[in-house]
């Protein structure tokens, strides 16, 4: 019975790690395995040692896309944080239609990313300036400029993720009894004073948790700028992915894009560990 | 007396903030909705003109954006991508999870395979999308059935993690007992641990349906050359030849964002579950 028991297992865990090692590990091996190579994506390649990371570093287009892609990640976390922090409250406090507002407030999360990023491109190209311009002020599109296509992108990112955080701050919020505050206020703590010295060290694990999964999936960014601007302006706004997507797949450089994702899978590691530890410390310390 | 005014702020500021909020959800909608019913005539170059309610209510933007975009295909071709993963999802990351979940606590094996897969979830797709495109091809799997290969293989970490974390609340003895009357292990899995496990599958299905639904990169990658389109993917390929006739563009964005508001709106309080269960486990 024993041995039944440890067969059935091996044979549930053996196949399925197959599976896993099949389409992840292997690939995987075989991007570094390309990132020492001249391949193209097709045709014959040859070796060429460290070259394309000597490269990388000297290349101004993918240092640009790392400024870029960690500029909109750090703006967008912050942004969206703050935001779905105080909605949070809001949607937390004594209202009216509670489930009404909660169930609205998360729409934008379950919409495709590249449709709301057409409906946005829209919105940024013809409403956008055609309000400006009634304001009397400059009418052309953000998306236009190098300078502000960016913050495009931003809003739109922040417009779909502000659903999810919210929701996650709200059930961070319901862990926190109501006794905690009644003990408070009649220490004195009440408004900013209650957020800040009661609720927020208490939802400190759910922060930490918006911070990981925001700055994860804003780093990985690609389905907006697909929508908005393409890279574009000048390539103002080539996000990392996009970038090995676009040149990697279509643009032969192969070999050269499968540098560029080795380092950014080492940073993208690196990020996700150190958050991780910092929160550890932070939690640890409460 | 000033209890009760702050009493009265404290209860209509939260509301009046969040129906000035709404409109930036609501907005982005309603131009949505107001564009595909609207003529091109009726656009004119003010905003008053793209934004005010259409002379008549007509489905011909839909049916025409129906035609080029192959909606009922694209419409056919997600489901059924988005069916198959989550199935397989349930069945193969609920098996994994049970056979790592209760066995990685006592054995270097299965908790080494438990790390292996959970780190899964820090690879990028970014770094897999070159070697991947190759290697389905040369399978012959750059189609519909090689994209649901890789949706199952890049869920497993988050779902193994999902599943083996919700073992830990579910006693060991059921499975002894049910060994004390003679049922081996596979039958228990299924006949007993399965069924218990039904929270856990929801928040996976809805976690997985989602994010399978709304996936554009993957399918833009494996399943380019072979002419079929997912819903999200017919956008991104139909989006030029569109050119400036934006009514028939925001026809078929709502045509694609349809599906999806129907199924929220039907399993909203699940999905709102799921996702909140997904994130916080």
């Amino acid at each position: 019975m024993k041995n039944d028991r440890q067969r059935t297992f091996l044979m549930i865990t053996i196949p399925i790690l197959a599976l896993f090692i099949c389409f992840n590990t292997i690939p995987l091996i075989r991007g570094v395995i390309y990132s020492f190579t001249n391949f193209k994506g097709f045709g014959s390649y040859s070796w060429v040692g460290i070259r394309n990371y000597i490269d990388l570093f000297s290349d101004g287009r993918v240092g640009k896309s790392y400024l870029f892609t960690f500029k909109l990640a750090i703006v967008t976390t912050i942004v969206v944080n703050v935001l779905s922090l105080v909605l949070a409250l809001a949607l937390n406090s004594k209202i009216r239609a509670k489930s009404f507002f909660r169930g609205a407030y998360f729409l934008p999360n379950i919409l495709g990313a590249l449709v709301v990023g057409y409906i946005f491109n829209y919105f940024f190209t013809y409403i956008l300036p055609a309000v400006a311009e009634m304001m009397g002020m400059n009418s052309t599109s953000i998306l236009s400029d190098p300078k502000s296509a960016w913050i495009g992108i931003v809003v739109v990112c922040a417009w779909q993720a502000i659903a999810m955080n919210t929701i996650i701050y709200i059930s961070g919020l319901q862990t926190v009894p109501e006794d905690v505050y009644e003990a408070g206020g009649l220490d004195g703590a009440t408004g900013w004073k209650q957020f800040k010295y009661l609720t927020f060290p208490l939802i400190i694990p759910f922060f930490s948790i918006n911070m990981v999964l925001c700055v994860k999936n804003f780093l990985m960014v690609f389905d907006q700028i697909m929508a908005l601007t393409k890279g574009g302006p000048a390539q103002s706004t080539e996000s990392v992915s996009y970038l090995i997507y676009n040149n990697g797949m279509s643009g032969g450089q192969f070999g050269f894009q499968s540098a560029n994702a080795v380092v950014f899978f080492i940073l993208i590691v690196c990020v996700s560990v150190a958050q991780m530890k910092f929160a550890n410390s932070k939690e640890e310390q409460l | 007396m000033t209890e009760k005014k702050s009493l009265k702020v404290s209860v209509y500021g939260p509301m009046v903030f969040l129906i000035l909020g709404l409109s930036t959800i609501i907005f982005p909608l309603y131009m949505t909705v107001m564009i595909a019913f609207k003529q091109p005539s009726e656009m004119t170059n003010s905003i008053s003109g793209i934004l005010s309610l259409p002379k008549t209510w007509s489905l011909s933007n839909f049916r025409e954006a129906m035609v080029v975009t192959d909606f009922w295909r694209s419409l056919g071709n997600s489901l059924l991508i988005t069916a198959v993963t989550v199935a397989l999802s349930l069945a193969l990351h609920s098996l994994m999870g049970y056979a790592l979940g209760r066995n990685k606590a006592h054995s270097k094996f299965y908790s080494f395979v438990y790390l292996f897969i959970v780190s899964g979830m820090f690879v990028p797709f970014a770094i897999l999308m070159m070697p991947l495109a190759k290697q389905t091809a040369e399978l012959h799997l750059a189609n519909w059935a090689g994209v649901i290969i890789l949706y199952v293989v890049f869920y497993m970490p988050m779902n193994i993690l999902l599943y083996s974390g919700y073992l830990v609340n579910i006693p060991i003895a059921l499975e002894e007992a049910a060994r004390v009357d003679g049922a081996s292990t596979w039958t228990t899995y299924w006949k007993i641990i399965f069924p218990i496990m039904k929270p856990m599958h929801a928040t996976v299905a809805v976690l997985t349906a989602l994010a399978v639904w709304n996936d554009v990169m993957t399918p833009l990658v494996i399943m380019a050359g072979s002419g079929k389109n997912t819903l999200p993917l017919a956008q991104l390929n139909f989006q030029s030849q569109f050119g400036t006739n934006y009514n028939l563009a925001f026809a078929s964005y709502l045509l694609s964002l349809i599906p999806i508001l129907i199924f929220y709106v039907i399993c909203q309080k699940q999905i709102l579950n799921g996702v909140v269960n997904g994130a916080v486990k």
